[in-house]
């Protein structure tokens, strides 16, 4: 009997329960707009909050509410984009693919420390402390901030630099927002030559704490066919959209600050 | 008074996770960050203080006049499951803001120890009805501090300089309980 009696109890209690349950979602029932759910289903669900949006929920009910463009997601891909362009019964416009990169090659063998740093290993920290262990003041501390902070896994300290795997890269921008240093910036996926200096001194003063750093001698801009490279303030700099790949600027510059895959030269007209 | 000093007393001295140990699990687990392990404390008050007092209604008004006692413990976590969907559900068409803020801590409560336990002490304590929904404010504030303190305390702990065996929760439990042994000072406070 006591048995009896506790079971139906904590049946009764539970079935009370699931009635209330039931008819309160009826009563709290919010129609979702299902675009919201399938938009949601076409981005890729990494949550990096890259789009300006909470993450991947959250921008997905502003492109399904018309506040953000459909190909609003820097990390989704052109099929992506076009998916959701359907979804919401428009057409993508495919803007150029971005990537990020560190404009410094002063590893710890060409760049020379103005002191010894034993403190946090963190850039913000070691950037605190007169502006960071390198001599020069522009480069990249290399204590791995962006590589913490890179969702993708696209980011590696290599000899005391950041370097970025543009493969792996999403143009996400979280690590261009963390560096101290801003020594990160997007530059065009399809380009190769880039000039890998942040440093706008000239000449000697350059030289002294680098080895490969951009001394602003113009024999770049000199050598370029097609006006596609430009020294100001001090620090040359790619038009990525003139710029053939003709490598005469890399081949040319006395320090190698200007990167460039020598293999890929195509022949200046 | 009395209201007071019990309110002081299970928000500090007898703190629900430093010195009775219940809901370390979340108090682990969502304290990587102050603002989420706030949102945490925030979410668990509100819960704790609506499931005491339907835990403490249901208690009172069918278990004891049906003898059914020895049945709180599973219809308690019965009734605070249902209660956290219902919650859910309720702010998210009437409070949407609220909803968006307190987020996945809503769900996550549901298996959180220190909600049964605040709803079964009120019931051991034999308290009132108005001393056991000041208990639970005070011991879910407590909640809220220790968590947050936590939070605050591994924030710095992630930029020290660790070896690699005490990295990640092995530092974290040690610090717990260097936290727990400072709340011990509270332990003769009378009032």
């Amino acid at each position: 009997m006591v048995i009896v009696k506790a079971v139906a109890v904590t049946g009764g209690i539970g079935v009370v329960c699931g009635i209330l349950l039931a008819f309160a979602a009826k009563l709290f029932h919010i129609d979702v707009d299902q675009r919201i759910i399938d938009v949601r289903n076409a981005l890729p669900g990494a949550n990096c909050g890259a789009c300006g949006y909470a993450g991947c929920d959250a921008m997905a009910a502003a492109i399904a509410g018309g506040n953000a463009p459909v190909n609003g997601c820097p990390v989704a891909n052109a099929q992506a984009h076009e998916k959701i362009a359907d979804i919401m019964g428009t057409t993508a416009v495919e803007g150029e693919k971005n990537v990020a990169h560190v404009l410094c090659q002063g590893c710890d063998s060409l760049a020379t420390k103005k002191h010894e740093y034993h403190g946090i290993k963190d850039c913000k920290a070691a950037a605190a402390v007169q502006g960071g262990n390198k001599s020069c003041d522009k480069g990249c501390l290399g204590f791995g901030n962006c590589v913490e902070v890179c969702d993708f896994d696209a980011i590696q300290i290599v000899d005391g630099l950041a370097v970025i795997d543009k493969e792996k890269c999403t143009a996400c921008g979280k690590c261009i927002e963390e560096c101290p240093k801003a020594v990160i910036e997007f530059v065009p996926y399809k380009n190769n030559v880039i000039v890998g200096c942040n440093n706008r001194d000239f000449g000697k003063a350059v030289k002294d704490v680098c080895k490969i750093g951009c001394i602003a001698c113009k024999i770049c801009e000199k050598n370029c066919a097609f006006d596609a490279i430009h020294v100001t303030n001090n620090l040359a700099k790619v038009d990525y959209d003139k710029c053939t790949h003709c490598m005469v600027c890399v081949e040319k510059c006395p320090t190698k600050a200007i990167q460039g895959d020598l293999t890929v030269k195509k022949q200046a007209m | 008074m009395e209201l007071v000093s019990l309110f002081i007393t299970s928000f500090i001295v007898n703190n629900i996770i430093f010195m009775q140990f219940l809901g370390t699990c979340p108090f682990l687990g969502v304290s990587k960050k102050i603002d989420t392990a706030a949102g945490m404390g925030i979410a668990v008050i509100f819960v704790i203080t609506l499931a005491s007092i339907i835990t403490y209604i249901v208690h009172h008004a069918i278990l004891v006049p049906l003898e059914l006692e020895y049945l709180q413990t599973i219809v308690f976590i019965l009734i605070i499951a249902a209660l956290v969907q219902f919650v859910e559900m309720f702010l998210k068409k009437s409070a949407p803001g609220l909803y968006q803020a307190l987020g996945i801590f809503l769900p996550l409560i549901t298996t959180n120890c220190a909600v049964l336990g605040v709803a079964i002490n009120n019931i051991i304590y034999e308290y009132s009805f108005v001393k056991s929904l000041v208990y639970s404010v005070g011991t879910s504030s407590g909640f809220l501090l220790a968590i947050v303190l936590f939070a605050g305390v591994r924030d710095k702990v992630d930029y020290a300089d660790l070896p690699e065996s005490l990295k990640g929760s092995a530092i974290s439990l040690i610090t717990a309980g260097l936290m727990s042994v400072a709340f011990l000072g509270f332990s003769g406070l009378q009032l």
